[in-house]
């Protein structure tokens, strides 16, 4: 992992700065990349060192099951809760707790292509947080978003499998 | 009443069967195996009236000309109308499964024949089976196998059906043959190389079997997709190992040796890839074939079945795997069969193959248990029957469970234990297991009768047994089923964003994943085998979204014809109210139901279009609620439709087109516009699309009174920004209009977003401008939509419809020296006349 930490961070500070995850082409061609990026830089430092690089990779380890016997759960970093709060933040660029429609417009707007107008882009966001928010506040919180992810198989989904 | 009518039905249809049979089994005369009935009796010969005439014959009998196809046609229907009985109760067929049900009847059938010939005149034939009844399953499972789940997982189906077969075998032989030598099955004729036979034979997992026992079941896909991708997949081994074990028999132990095994060994690899070779030969050629029968749309559903079952019969005369050949074929072929045929020969294929299909595995049932009832092949010996029982139960276990386990240390997402146990326990064995045990030569297996029993006995048992407690264990063990419920929006979205967060992830750890693998495979297919595979029109046409999209405005159509008849059709149009409560009630009845069309869909379509503006603005003003769920749909597809693919994401199902190939680069061109863009900014500041909310809560009202004319406007030109039907008022908007133009080799629509906040403002006129006019435009398509379209022809006109739209505007998005024309003059609606 260090290696890797190395290899990114081109001018060998020590630290890695937005520059140098710009260097990788294939993040910038990522509609997300950005607010990944942001991601890496929590709290508005400006670079990340090689510990919170790590913490933010953990995040997308493979589940390991049978912890969940033990009751230690929440504060492994890829339990299932911590990655759903990784992809909280991803919305909820602003932090503050809630998905707003601005921000899920936003994200929509990142990820879907062109050819939707700004109109059916509204719809979509609308009736997103209209399936997900249980308290009728026009927005999304970290439990309405956890709850209409109970279906989905967070583990697969995120993780990368060479991370273990 | 009605059942004890059906059962009466059955039951006269029996007798006659039966006498029928009786009476031709008496008079005909043998067969050729080339009927399922196999009929082996040579008793008088002829019929009545074979001798000379001596008065000219009004009516004469002629048994002998047809008995062959009659009972070929009796059987069958007889098998059927056993399937008929069988599902009238649905109590029963909770607990058994069909399966079991219908080698019951076999049985039941089997007795009385029994009865009435005192031989056994029907039995399952291996030719008929192989040949006639396996094909049509098999084709079936390939064209609706789901390529992705497939694919992913096909490491861990090689696997298992490889290595687990060979297992099965090569353990269930030599255990087999320990206990011959320890004595526990008495005085037998059977020698190492037979029971190895034996082995092969047994060890195959039945496709068949698997299908019908998990059919029921529900199990999660995966576990799903292993076992029966496994069941496919092993033919090849059992194939290889039949046919070498058989050659070794008659070869004789002595002249057994290294050569002969290496043979062996290359045998597979020969087999196991030419038959996939063939397949994927005939794949192609049907996706040729598909390409060019625009104009034969009658009969081009026939070209599957034909090419299908010629893709089996190749491999089978080439002496290679037919199963896998025929599997490989279906799967290949699936995608552009359906994106280059009309809709209606995609149903019709699909239909067609079910009846098929499920007709064969119905008449396979049955038979194997007509088989059964039959004194000639009955040879008990406790001992070998039991352990044969008894040691494919087992070794299936430790088979799946070492390989398994193995197989979890690689895989992101381990096989569960209870999951495990239930692939061990679907290792169901069936008709194939069956078919080649009556091919075996007697004359060099002396105890092939034996054989028989015993692979009949542990069919049953496997099929029967474990096909009944198959649910209850599933629901014991709480093993995971296949998720019902439809994903939520959100769920969608956040899906996405993962595939792109792993993308992003991936590509800052630097490793490749097996997404390297599978986006190279999509680069290629993109490149060389769509293009070559494709009709263009199809590669320009939308994707299957749009299709589902169509397929439930049809439906919701019918369904408010259907609603509209029971009401007294034209009360729907002339009262209001009416209209809403029927949009209330199918709001409560299909959560996600397509209300956009109902409202217009009417088929007295001359005084109707009136009403549709007034009918729309009634329904907004009524209730939001009611407003959203035009959109609902809509919403899903539109999301479904345009998220922007991740590298990892390969589609399943979708047509490549040009245009999306287009897109794919427009894509990137756009995020690195915009990501350039917002880092320009500030890299922090995520405050850019604020500025709308308060434009839009305005707006909000007013948008949501145009927003069905709108919807419907823009569904049927997507959007609209080309087509310039009717803008009679010069919107500011205009000046959003022109800077669709290309500025500087950079595409266009990357500079979009940018107008986002401030020209929202300007933004919603020119779609509600579009909603106007739009009626006039959108009416004669829905005029065609009114007129329930019932030949295949109004069909493929509506697909066309929006189609033909999408790709004008396809042409104006990649055509950046067409500039929309500022103040175009409305044109006449051109997809009216389509």
């Amino acid at each position: 992992m260090f290696i890797l930490f190395e290899s990114l961070d081109r001018d060998n500070r020590g630290c890695l700065s937005p520059d140098d995850f710009e260097a990788l082409g294939g993040l910038a061609m990522n509609p997300i990349g950005g607010r990944i990026m942001e991601a890496f830089f929590s709290s508005g430092q400006d670079t990340v060192d090689f510990s919170s690089f790590v913490r933010i990779l953990a995040h997308f380890r493979p589940t390991d099951r049978n912890r969940n016997k033990e009751g230690a759960q929440q504060e492994l970093p890829s339990s299932r809760t911590r990655k759903l709060k990784f992809a909280f933040q991803l919305y909820d660029m602003d932090r503050d707790g809630k998905i707003s429609r601005e921000e899920l417009l936003q994200v929509l707007r990142a990820m879907l292509g062109l050819q939707v107008t700004e109109e059916q882009l509204q719809s979509i966001a609308e009736r997103a947080i209209q399936e997900a928010d249980l308290d009728k506040d026009d927005a999304i919180s970290f439990d309405e978003f956890k709850k209409s992810l109970e279906k989905t198989d967070i583990d697969t989904k995120m993780s990368v499998s060479f991370l273990k | 009443m009605a059942t004890l009518w059906r059962f009466t039905l059955f039951l006269c249809m029996l007798l006659m069967a039966c006498g029928g049979l009786s009476l031709a089994s008496k008079e005909a005369k043998t067969r050729s195996s080339q009927t399922e009935t196999g009929t082996h009796n040579t008793t008088e010969e002829g019929g009545h009236g074979a001798g000379p005439i001596t008065t000219l014959p009004i009516v004469t009998w002629k048994w002998d000309h047809i008995s062959v196809q009659y009972l070929v046609a009796l059987w069958v229907l007889v098998c059927w109308l056993c399937k008929l009985l069988i599902e009238a109760n649905h109590n029963v067929t909770n607990y058994i499964p069909e399966s079991a049900l219908l080698i019951c009847s076999g049985f039941i059938l089997g007795g009385m024949i029994w009865g009435a010939d005192k031989v056994q005149t029907f039995s399952l034939n291996p030719t008929v089976f192989f040949y006639f009844l396996l094909p049509q399953i098999i084709l079936d499972s390939g064209y609706h196998m789901p390529n992705k789940l497939f694919f992913t997982n096909l490491g861990a189906i090689l696997i298992h059906a490889v290595i687990g077969t060979c297992w099965n075998a090569a353990s269930l032989g030599l255990s087999l043959w320990g206990c011959h030598m320890g004595g526990a099955m008495g005085d037998l004729d059977i020698g190492l190389l037979q029971y190895l036979l034996f082995g092969s034979l047994m060890a195959a997992v039945d496709p068949v079997a698997v299908l019908a026992v998990f059919d029921q079941v529900h199990v999660n896909e995966v576990l799903f997709i292993i076992v029966f991708g496994e069941s496919l997949l092993n033919d090849g081994v059992t194939v290889v190992l039949f046919n070498v074990f058989d050659a070794f028999v008659s070869l004789g132990g002595g002249r057994i040796n290294a050569a002969e095994i290496i043979k062996g060994i290359v045998s597979f690899f020969v087999v196991a890839f030419g038959g996939s070779l063939v397949g994927i030969a005939f794949g192609i050629l049907i996706s040729l074939l598909t390409r060019c029968t625009k104009n034969i749309q009658i009969i081009e559903p026939g070209f599957i079945f034909v090419m299908g079952y010629l893709s089996y019969l190749t491999a089978e005369m080439l002496s290679l795997s037919a199963i896998l050949s025929t599997t490989f074929c279906g799967v290949l072929c699936q995608k552009y069969v359906r994106a280059n045929m009309d809709e209606s020969s995609v149903q019709t294929v699909k239909y067609a193959m079910k009846v098929f299909a499920n007709g064969s595995e119905t008449i396979i049932f049955v038979f194997l248990g007509i088989s059964a009832i039959d004194k000639v092949i009955w040879v008990w010996n406790t001992g070998f029957i039991l352990l044969t029982v008894f040691f494919v139960f087992v070794y299936r276990f430790i088979g799946v469970f070492f390989l398994q386990w193995i197989l979890n240390r690689y895989r992101l997402v381990p096989v569960e234990l209870m999951d495990m146990v239930i692939m061990s326990y679907g290792g169901l064995r069936g008709a194939v297991a069956y078919g080649l045990a009556v091919l075996l030569d007697e004359k060099k297996i002396k105890e092939k009768n034996l054989m028989i029993c015993t692979t009949l006995i542990v069919v049953y048992f496997t099929v029967i047994l474990q096909g009944i407690t198959m649910k209850p264990l599933v629901m014991w063990l709480k093993v995971k089923r296949a998720a019902v419920a439809e994903v939520s929006l959100l769920e969608k979205i956040t899906n996405k964003m993962f595939n792109h967060t792993l993308v992003a992830i991936e590509d800052i750890s630097g490793q490749i994943g097996d997404n390297y693998f599978r986006s190279k495979w999509r680069h290629f297919e993109e490149k060389w085998m769509t293009p070559f595979l494709m009709k263009p029109s199809a590669r320009k046409k939308q994707d299957d979204v749009f299709d589902v999209f169509h397929q439930l405005n049809l439906k919701d159509a019918m369904e408010y014809v259907t609603e509209g008849e029971r009401r007294g059709s034209l009360e729907f149009v002339r009262n209001d109210s009416a209209i809403l409560d029927f949009k209330k009630k199918l709001e409560s009845e299909y959560t996600e139901a397509m209300p956009d069309i109902p409202p217009y869909m009417i088929h007295d379509d001359g005084a109707i279009r009136d009403h549709i503006p007034s009918v729309s603005l009634e329904m907004h003003e009524q209730t939001m609620k009611a407003m959203r769920e035009p959109e609902a749909v809509d919403v899903h597809h539109l999301l479904d439709q345009h998220l922007y693919k991740s590298r990892k994401q390969y589609r399943h199902g979708f047509s490549r087109s040009d245009f999306k190939i287009n897109r794919d680069e427009k894509e990137v061109q756009e995020i690195f516009q915009r990501t350039m863009r917002n880092r320009l900014e500030s890299f922090k500041s995520a405050k850019m699309g604020v500025s709308p909310p308060k434009t839009l809560v305005k707006y909000s009202k007013k948008e949501q009174q145009e927003k069905v004319k709108t919807k419907r406007g823009n569904k049927h030109t997507l959007p609209p920004f080309t087509d310039a039907s009717g803008y009679d008022s010069s919107y500011p908007s205009f000046s959003m209009r022109a800077t669709y133009r290309p500025g500087g080799g950079i595409e266009n629509p990357a500079f979009m977003p940018d107008l986002y906040p401030t020209d929202l403002l300007q933004e919603i006129p020119p779609w509600l401008a579009e909603g106007e006019p739009d009626s006039s435009m959108v009416a004669p398509s829905l005029r065609a939509q009114a007129n329930l379209p019932n030949s295949p022809m109004e069909m493929h006109r509506l697909g066309l419809l929006p189609a033909s739209t999408r790709s004008t505007d396809t042409k104006q998005m990649n055509n950046d020296q067409l500039p929309p024309p500022p103040t175009p003059p409305p044109p006449p609606p051109p997809s009216g006349h389509m």
